[in-house]
Order: structure tokens, then sequence, then C-alpha cells
């Protein structure tokens, strides 16, 4: 029964991906070939797809292969299946929470995870314009010019507009001028 | 506005932009949930960081439905999770039954990556602005700027390292600190 199979799969697979969407790819990479859903060279395809499209990898890879397997009710019972146990987990640490963070012993720990996760947050920003900037071929370093006048520029223009305007950027319209700007840099 | 069409919509509109893993959003998060509709605070925003981190699943759904359930209960939850997930969903659907050189496409691919660059960079600045609202005494700072450090080499030498693992050691430093400072201060009296 291919609906049941897409069910536990992916509930396996959101049940089990810790640690983001890049650490989760070897484990989501594991659970769809075993079920012989895709090959090597599929997975590989969807996640260069995942990258260009929005949305988690692992939900664009439970609707891909709920798609290919079972049609649009195959793909909304892999999607529901890997989002539900995030979904559940959360509800249930939200409802402990509040009561864990009287306790002094927990907000010496939280005192701890908050500095740590936005040093990981800015880690993770620096690493992507550091890989967008310089590429790696055969073990040699190079950079790419177009991206790095791309990004000065968008660094310039991001910075102008809270300086000068007092006005916050708008992520979302950030994104929007970065990708028409992208069109023109790197042509159609 | 009924507040659950709301959240769903909100929701819906982070979730058509979030490309690039899940950090994108939390700037995007931090501009609507934070500063606009004010539907949570700073400090709650890095604590539901921190648990979206720390808990299996991707930080989308994570961060939606901790906001939805925040605003109202569980029906906000599953709103918002829909809404977070419908637009990766339809995009997705439509590409695996009718594109099968999707990547091809020059005008895609020029697009992405001019939104690489973008991510990039307000990824940064989401750090940047959570550090500015962060209570700084030695330990967070120390804590803060070793997590950055640590990673950022980690991945420039492609290693691979967990940020679960550098939760549990900032969290054993952090413990370990108030621990011994208790300690001395009730020896003190």
């Amino acid at each position: 029964m291919i609906y049941l199979q897409l069910f536990l799969g992916f509930l396996k697979v959101g049940l089990f991906a810790f640690g983001g969407a890049y650490a989760a790819i070897p484990f989501i990479r594991e659970v769809v070939l075993s079920y012989g859903w895709l090959s090597d060279e599929m997975v590989t395809y969807i996640i260069a797809v995942s990258e260009s499209t929005p949305g988690p990898i692992m939900v664009n890879m439970a609707t891909y292969v709920g798609a290919t397997e079972g049609g649009i009710l195959g793909a909304a019972l892999a999607t529901f299946a890997v989002v539900l146990p995030a979904f559940i987990i959360i509800l249930l640490i939200m409802v402990i929470f509040r009561s864990l963070l009287k306790n002094q012993y927990f907000s010496a720990v939280l005192a701890g995870l908050q500095p740590c996760i936005i040093g990981i947050i800015g880690a993770t920003g620096a690493y992507m314009i550091y890989k967008n900037v310089l590429f790696e071929t055969a073990g040699v370093i190079s950079l790419d010019i177009k991206t790095l006048v791309l990004t000065l520029l968008l660094v310039a223009a991001y910075t102008a507009v809270i300086k000068f305007f007092k006005k916050r950027v708008s992520p979302i319209i950030f994104i929007i001028v970065s990708a028409v700007a992208g069109v023109f840099v790197y042509g159609i | 506005m009924n507040i659950l069409f709301e959240l769903f919509c909100t929701f819906f509109k982070i979730g058509l932009f979030t490309f690039g893993g899940g950090y994108a959003m939390i700037s995007i998060i931090e501009n609507t949930c934070v500063e606009k509709k004010k539907w949570i605070t700073s400090d709650e925003m890095i604590n539901m960081t921190v648990i979206a981190e720390s808990t299996p699943g991707p930080i989308a759904i994570n961060c939606s439905t901790y906001v939805g359930f925040k605003k109202k209960g569980i029906l906000g939850a599953i709103a918002s999770t829909l809404g977070v997930v419908l637009p990766s969903f339809i995009i997705i659907f439509i590409i695996s039954m009718f594109l099968d050189n999707f990547l091809e496409i020059k005008f895609v691919a020029s697009a992405f990556k001019g939104i690489k660059v973008a991510v990039g960079i307000l990824i940064v600045d989401a750090a940047v602005k959570m550090f500015s609202k962060l209570k700084k005494d030695a330990v967070t700072v120390i804590i803060c700027l070793s997590a950055f450090g640590i990673l950022f080499v980690f991945d420039i030498f492609s290693l691979h390292i967990s940020s679960v693992i550098l939760l549990c050691l900032a969290a054993v430093v952090s413990f370990s600190v108030y621990v011994i400072g208790k300690a001395r201060k009730d020896g003190g009296k």
C-alpha cells in the first residue's frame, strides 16, 4: 500500500531529521533510497531544485516523492507526515516551556543557548556569503567578481535605506530586488 | 481581519520567501511577527529559534507552529503551519508534474543566484540584530563569539559539526558558570 508507505516513510524523516536542512540531507537520502522511491541521481536533482524554490528541503522532497508515487493525494499525505512530528513536538514543548522558564537552572541553561544560537545563525549567514563569493574548482579557490560586486551593491543599498530613510528594509522586497538584480547580472 | 486568516496569510507569505534553508525566514519573521505585528517579543523569538534548532523538523514548521499556537491555540498553530507549507507544496507539485528541466531554465538559475546573495546578507543582519538585543555579559558574549568562530571555521574547512553539539556545549558552560557562581555566593554567606 503506497499511501501507508509514504506516510510512514516521511513520518520517520520528520521525526529524526535534526539540526536544520543540510544536516538532515544524509538521513533523508537514506530513507528515500531504502524505499526505492528515487534514484541517487534524482535525490541530488531534487535537492538542487529545493535550493531554488522556497520551503524546507524535506517538505519539498516529501511533496515531490508523494506526487510522483501517488499523485495529489500521495503528495498531500507525504507532506502531512513530514510536518506532523515537528508540529506535535513544538505544541508539547510550548505547554511545558512556560513552567520550565520559572526554574532557575533551566533559565541558566537557556542563558547559554541564546547567545549560542545567535552565533550559529551569524556563522551560517557569513559562510553563505563566503561560499557565494569564493568558489572552489579542483582545489583552487577563486573569486567570483560578479557576485562580489552584487553582494557589495546589495549591502550598500540595504544600509543606505536604513541610514538615510530611517526605514526598515522589508526582507521580502529585498529578496525580490535581488532576484531581479540576479537576472541582470547573470543573464537570461 | 480574522486572526486565523491573518496567521494563514502571513505565514503563506513567509513560506513563499523562505529560500536557502530555515534561517532565511528568521529575518522575515523578525520583520513581520516581531516588528510589525508584535505577535512575539524579540526574547521569545530567540527562544523559539533555540527550540527549533534542538527539535527535529524544519525550522519553518517549528516557528509557524510556535507563533500560531501562541496567538490562537491549536487552531492558530494549524492555520500558520498550513500557510507556511502551502506555497512550497504548490510549487513543487507543479514542478514534479510538468517541469523535467526546471534547473536548466537560465532565468530561474540567475534569479536564484541573486536571491542567494540577499539571503546571506539577511541572515547575518538577523544575527546582528538579535545580538544587539541580547542581555550581554562576559559569558554570553564569549559563548556567542565562540559558536560563531567554531562553526564558521569548521564550515570553511568542510568539516561537519552539528549545531546541536554546539548548543549542548553552550548549555553545559552556562549551567556550570551559574552553579559555580551560586556555590560561591552561598559559601560567602
